[in-house]
């Protein structure tokens, strides 16, 4: 009966509000206004989707990242279960990988001694190269449930992801060969895919026997044999600058640049800075390409003169001077630091690579890369795929475009005026092989600690009208780059064309 | 196949289990909102204790199989009975009390004490130890609340024992871990700030509900901004932002003047500002916040972990005892949410928020059934410190804003937190069943049309008069 009688008095249609205190407040009361607690509750509803949203975010963007970040350590737990993966090549050459002996005792073992030292990494001792960055797939096993259970009943451990890298095992020996003796570093690219073919630093060091080696290897600070030059080393790039300085003044004068002259006196001056071509040579009447070719100092500190500060440094800028390089390597950022009102003799040394001015022998690869691929930057890389210990792919990696730097034209110019270096300039040593090379050279004069010296550098690409790969050479006190760094560039070359 | 790899392949098992339990949980707190039929919500509110008792018999089960600690089953024993005591003792003291909240709470509890244990089985024992005393407690508050209608007219004590409390920890505690935040009674260390937070919105409830002439605002807020200067000054920046939000929202609220709260917003950043360039402390956090690689062994240490836990964890989880949330400082206190999805995953933490949503909104709700100002105000400034604070522990934990170190309520470790969080529950669930009063009262006399009520108020009206 009650029940029934408050049905009846729900249903009418009368409404009024009860205040328990009424008598305490003169104020309307706020059941009917409820708009400003949905207000609120909207706000704090989108407030918890951006921490779902975050999380979100963390797990899909950044994971990666996260999970392979050189100060994590989480990944370590998983070897008590998974053997760390192997290190192998496309063409299946083994680069790393773990041998276990009757009493499962596990040893890191790299088959190719230090040629591949750096790039591949240590396991032991802490982690450096691939081994640091690929720490987490290497100790993760995306093997079948079956397959993980099966081992697990015969109290296997089981095998973690294999790596298939990028990497030539030819072309990664030809240029170790071939840097020979020298410190520096060589790096091997393709352009318009960003994969890394090889990548040599020197002087170096054997991951297999790195831990009874480690004091001796760490305690030098005086050669640093364990930095891996090719991405971290910073040299002033010299010559090889003068592709900058070049597309620099491409920019201001788009429409003239072919007027460009100079008549070379072999050297130069303005305000107390005296700038003089290499080997006291006199080039004479230049235009741009044949001053480009002689790697003409005189004409490039001119047009240092008269290039605007700020678009020289925008250029190099664009080019990820002073920027990080879109890699997940550990990387040094070039530097370049020409400013607004710098005086006018920074801005000769500038324009011909010394100043202040340092770059990577990776940045450099990449520059050249950049200008081979028709202006458009690849993001490098050193792996082509994530498979399981018996094949099955988890993850493939495709060519990434990192940005557009510059329009096709001016990359062809500039390609244009790197083919003239090689056919009539500073690398012709590289003409005539039966393949087509477009390249700078560098003589880079450093001076640390009251000790000169001249670095050798060459950069270039081969071949001309279809590029396959970019290479970037430096041979610390190797002189000209003519004489030490464009016979080794020539070694790999043949080595790429020939086999 | 031996033994070792039978309890492995069992707990991988448990674990999937585990999180397939707390999706649907989670869909039942929400669908129970729209749910109309009596008998169905009954039946959701029944679905979700199952599941409730199966994660959390699941977990221990991975976890004796990780640990083979026998006093773990005693513990998960003395576990379960307190959850049904309270899940049993509230529905017959309280038929009215609402449901909703009661899962919620007890699903929050029950995911502290399985990550609590699993960081730290002492730590874990005096977290159980302080919510059943806690909840013993609580018990009573409802009817306080319903009862006494004087505490709507102790305004100016809430002011005085607040300010008091804050005010004598700042000058008498000892300092803990950079903040000043707890003073010593009787051997506890107690955490005034999480009570504070309570008589606080009780006494801003006093202050704006009965008038808000502009003198009326302006004691307000000086006295507001007297406990959040208290709290910048004793660092705990967490609470403050707390009392700050809640006060924000509580005069908006009250005044529904929306200028009254951009001005507060403006001088928050102003406030900010100032404070970002005269604290050391605080700038030391955003630079963290900014940049937390850039002094990875240093300052940015604790947030690069709680990243790399919730990277480790993906989706799915490692496991329980398969990760290392251990490695982040202060884990159990301020990073639980980053252990938890290390461990338990993605999945089940999205549902861990969803589930604190879902709190958060069933107290809004409750403020907005009730009449009376004093009540509603109360309500919504419980609900806001609530929600402020889980988006500042878990923005904090996953970097979406600067780390303030506040806990998750119920589910991280901290007695004075769990306590209060408790207190706070039982609170509204008080004024959940002074609004059915309300309700009942009016029907007795005029009663509005029932397409105005939820159907959880037909409902509890029908059953009332039974």
């Amino acid at each position: 009966m009650m029940q029934d009688r408050e049905r009846d008095n729900l249903q009418e249609p009368e409404i009024r509000r009860v205040d328990l205190s009424d008598h305490s407040t003169s104020l309307p009361s706020g059941r009917k206004h409820n708009t400003e607690l949905s207000i609120i509750t909207w706000l704090f509803v989108i407030l918890f989707m951006m921490l779902i949203g975050r999380v979100v975010y963390i797990l899909v963007v950044q994971s990666d990242s996260l999970r392979s970040n050189i100060n994590n350590t989480k990944a370590d737990t998983n070897s008590e279960n998974v053997i760390r993966g192997d290190i192998i090549t496309g063409s299946g050459t083994l680069l790393a990988t773990t041998l276990l002996d009757e009493y499962g005792n596990q040893t890191r073992s790299y088959p190719f001694d230090n040629i591949f030292a750096h790039v591949v990494g240590y396991a032991t001792n802490g982690k450096s190269g691939l081994e640091a960055e690929e720490n987490y797939d290497l100790l993760t096993s995306h093997s079948s449930l079956l397959k993980q259970i099966q081992a697990g009943e015969n109290g296997e451990k089981i095998r973690g992801d294999r790596l298939v890298v990028t990497l030539d095992p030819k072309l990664q020996q030809a240029a170790y060969y071939a840097l020979g003796s020298y410190r520096g570093a060589v790096v091997v690219m393709e352009p318009d895919s960003g994969r890394i073919l090889a990548m040599v630093s020197k002087p170096d060091f054997n991951p297999n026997t790195i831990g009874s080696e480690w004091e001796t290897l760490s305690a030098d600070t005086a050669s640093s044999p364990l930095l891996n030059r090719a991405s971290q080393g910073l040299y002033p790039p010299g010559s090889t600058f003068k592709m900058i300085t070049s597309l620099a003044y491409l920019r201001a004068h788009p429409k003239d640049y072919s007027g460009f002259s100079w008549n070379c006196q072999g050297a130069l001056t303005q305000d107390d800075v005296t700038i003089t071509c290499y080997g006291d040579q006199m080039h004479g009447q230049e235009d741009l390409a044949t001053a480009f070719a002689n790697s003409c100092n005189t004409a490039f500190a001119q047009m240092g003169l008269d290039l605007d500060n700020k678009l020289l440094r925008d250029t190099a800028e664009d080019f990820l001077f002073n920027r990080s390089l879109p890699t997940s390597l550990p990387s040094s950022q070039s530097v370049f630091s020409l400013k607004k009102d710098s005086p006018k003799g920074e801005q000769m040394t500038t324009a011909i690579g010394q100043g202040d001015t340092l770059v990577s022998p990776l940045h450099m690869a990449l520059i050249t890369s950049t200008i081979a691929n028709g202006g458009v930057m690849m993001k490098p890389r050193l792996v082509d795929r994530i498979e399981t210990s018996d094949g099955t792919v988890v993850k493939e990696y495709d060519p990434e475009i990192f940005r557009k730097i510059m329009t096709p034209e001016e990359a062809s110019i500039l390609a244009e005026y790197m083919t003239g270096t090689v056919t009539r300039g500073t690398a012709s040593a590289l003409s005539g092989n039966g393949y087509s090379v477009a390249g700078k050279t560098g003589s880079a004069e450093y001076e640390t600690g009251g000790v000169t010296g001249t670095h050798s550098w060459f950069c270039g690409f081969a071949e001309t009208g279809e590029p396959h790969i970019a290479i970037s050479v430096i041979a610390e006190d190797g002189g000209t780059g003519s004489s030490t760094a464009v016979p080794i560039a020539r070694q790999i070359l043949d080595t790429f064309f020939y086999g | 196949m031996n033994l070792t790899n039978l309890a492995g392949t069992v707990s991988k098992a448990a674990q999937y289990v585990i999180i397939v339990l707390a999706v649907i949980y989670t869909i039942q707190s929400y669908t129970v909102f729209a749910q109309r039929n009596r008998v169905e919500r009954e039946h959701i509110f029944l679905r979700q204790n199952v599941s409730m008792f199966a994660i959390h018999f699941l977990a221990y089960l991975i976890m004796y199989l990780n640990t083979m600690r026998f006093d773990l089953l005693l513990f998960y024993g003395a576990q379960v009975l307190f959850l049904l005591f309270t899940l049993v003792l509230y529905r017959n003291l309280y038929p009215r009390a609402s449901r909703s909240l009661i899962n919620n709470m007890c699903i929050l509890l029950t995911i502290g004490f399985i990550m609590i244990t699993r960081l730290s089985y002492d730590q874990s024992v005096k977290q159980f130890e302080i919510a059943a005393a806690g909840m013993a407690f609580a018990l009573v508050i409802p009817l306080i609340v319903r009862k006494l209608l004087v505490l709507t007219k102790m305004t100016w004590g809430y002011v005085f024992v607040g300010i008091g409390l804050l005010a004598l920890v700042l000058i008498a505690a000892n300092v803990t871990n950079g903040a000043k935040l707890s003073i010593n009674v009787a051997g506890f260390s107690f955490q005034a700030s999480e009570f504070v937070k309570i008589i606080f919105v009780f006494a801003m409830a006093g202050l704006l509900s009965t008038e808000h002439s502009f003198r009326r605002v302006v004691i307000a807020t000086v006295l507001a901004a007297a406990h959040v200067l208290i709290l910048v000054i004793s660092t705990d920046l967490g609470s403050a932002l707390i009392f700050f939000v809640t006060y924000m929202v509580m005069l908006f609220v009250a005044t529904r003047n929306p200028f009254l709260s951009l001005i507060g917003i403006l001088a928050f950043c102003a406030a900010a500002v100032a404070a970002y360039f005269l604290f050391a402390h605080i700038r030391v956090r955003v630079q963290i916040w900014a940049d937390p690689f850039a002094d990875y062994a240093g300052s940015g240490y604790q947030i690069c972990q709680s990243l790399f836990a919730i990277a480790a964890g993906g989706w799915f989880g490692t496991g329980l005892y398969n990760g290392s949330p251990g490695a982040i400082p202060y884990v159990a206190q301020d990073f639980m949410f980053s252990a938890i999805l290390e461990e338990m995953g993605g999945i089940f933490g999205i549902c861990l928020i969803l589930i604190c949503m879902a709190v958060f909104i069933m107290f809004v709700n409750i403020a907005m059934k009730l009449g009376n100002r004093f009540y509603r105000l109360a309500a919504l400034g419980i609900g806001t410190t609530y929600a402020s604070q889980i988006f500042l522990t878990i923005g904090g934990g996953t970097k979406l804003i600067p780390m303030t170190g506040v806990t998750l309520p119920l589910v991280s470790y901290g007695g004075s937190s769990v306590l209060s969080t408790i207190i706070m529950f039982a609170i509204v669930q008080g004024l959940y069943m002074l609004r059915s009063d309300e309700v009942r009262q009016s029907s007795a006399q005029q009663v509005r049309p029932e397409e105005e009520l939820t159907p959880q108020e037909v409902y509890i009206d029908r059953r009332n008069e039974r």
